[in-house]
């Protein structure tokens, strides 16, 4: 049973976004709540820019959602980095229980998967999932230094530099969490650190074993 | 699935990812790692000439002196963030010559500046040029042995 059917049906309430200034050059950029023009978001180093998108990102969509922080029952958040300590560090800024989760770039959906599953068996009634991270502290914690001289191939991907959040709760919004299906971890055998999306998003169908 | 039947599924799929890589165009990134990289060996080449004719240094003393300016001029442009953009269009042009060991060391150094000067700065200062160092080493090792057993 991979996938599970949330009978009654959680609701994403409200989401909050903030996004670097790569991010927002395109599209994107007219959706987010928030467009930063320094990627440093007026912080010392990356990895504080990173928590403090983090905890901007809770706290907008629980503002976006009409609600107040003292209501908010739990917190699941996780990032990219060691001991996803982003998200635990942007956790401290708020008083309500934190539930951390890492899997890579699917922690939000895990997050969401989490949550509705919480929401829809009535342990919790109001929760926000979010997550962020940092195309520079991403690329120190999994690649090269920024200034190193080396070549990206084409093929290769940037981390996002932004974070997003979702208040998630019984009733509230027409947008509804009706199902969640749980990955297993299947190794391909890829090895390229500058194409994680292929490890990472292995579209099946096509090949032929 | 399990043993050989994955192994070739991900070979399938290892090749599957591949036939999506724009083609590497050889020509192109030869052309500009010849033209960087010669025109690094010039400019290095003409400290040499400056320092010999100028300044009338010979022997270990010049190409000593030639090596430590090269070095300097790699460090000074990764700390203006420079070396990363040639590094980026030149490829192995600026990674070869010994701008580019400057810039393997000084670029995590910075970047670790943030954890500290000792735990961050020093202790990370060589994550990209250890390997380098470690079996230069060694190979200097092995060939010394070799030389004194000759």
């Amino acid at each position: 049973m991979q996938t599970i059917f949330f009978k009654n049906k959680p609701r994403i309430v409200a989401t909050g976004t903030i996004a670097g200034p790569k991010e927002c050059a395109g599209v994107v950029g007219k959706y987010v709540d928030k467009t930063l023009t320094d990627d440093m978001f007026g912080e010392s180093t990356y990895e504080k820019a990173e928590c403090k998108m983090l905890s901007y990102a809770i706290s907008r969509a629980i503002e976006n959602a009409n609600e107040q922080e003292e209501n908010v029952d739990l917190l699941i958040s996780g990032d990219l980095l060691n001991q996803i300590i982003s998200a635990s560090f942007a956790a401290r800024d708020f008083d309500f229980p934190f539930l951390g989760v890492y899997s890579a770039c699917s922690t939000l959906s895990e997050s969401f998967a989490l949550a509705a599953m919480l929401v829809n068996a009535g342990y919790y009634k109001k929760i926000v999932a979010a997550t962020g991270s940092h195309f520079s502290s991403a690329e120190r914690q999994y690649r090269y230094p920024l200034e190193l001289g080396n070549t990206r191939p084409p093929q290769s991907q940037w981390t996002v530099t932004g974070a997003g959040g979702a208040f998630i709760s019984e009733k509230g919004s027409d947008v509804a969490i009706t199902s969640a299906t749980l990955g297993k971890v299947v190794d391909f055998g890829i090895t390229d650190v500058n194409n994680m999306g292929a490890a990472m998003a292995p579209f099946m169908g096509i090949i032929e074993p | 699935m399990t043993g050989k039947n994955r192994e070739n599924y991900n070979k399938n799929y290892i090749a599957y990812v591949h036939s999506f890589d724009p083609p590497t165009q050889h020509f192109k990134n030869c052309f500009r790692a010849f033209l960087v990289g010669g025109l690094i060996c010039c400019i290095g080449q003409f400290i040499r000439y400056m320092l010999e004719g100028v300044f009338k240094l010979d022997g270990d003393e010049l190409a000593g002196t030639t090596s430590i300016i090269l070095i300097f001029l790699g460090t000074l442009l990764t700390g203006l963030g420079v070396y990363d953009r040639i590094g980026r269009n030149a490829g192995a042009g600026s990674i070869v010559p010994i701008t580019g060991f400057a810039n393997s060391v000084a670029s995590p150094a910075i970047e670790f500046k943030t954890e500290g000067m000792v735990y961050g700065m020093a202790a990370k200062m060589f994550i990209v040029a250890g390997p380098i160092i470690v079996f230069g080493v060694l190979a200097g090792t092995a060939v010394g042995i070799i030389y004194l057993l000759l």
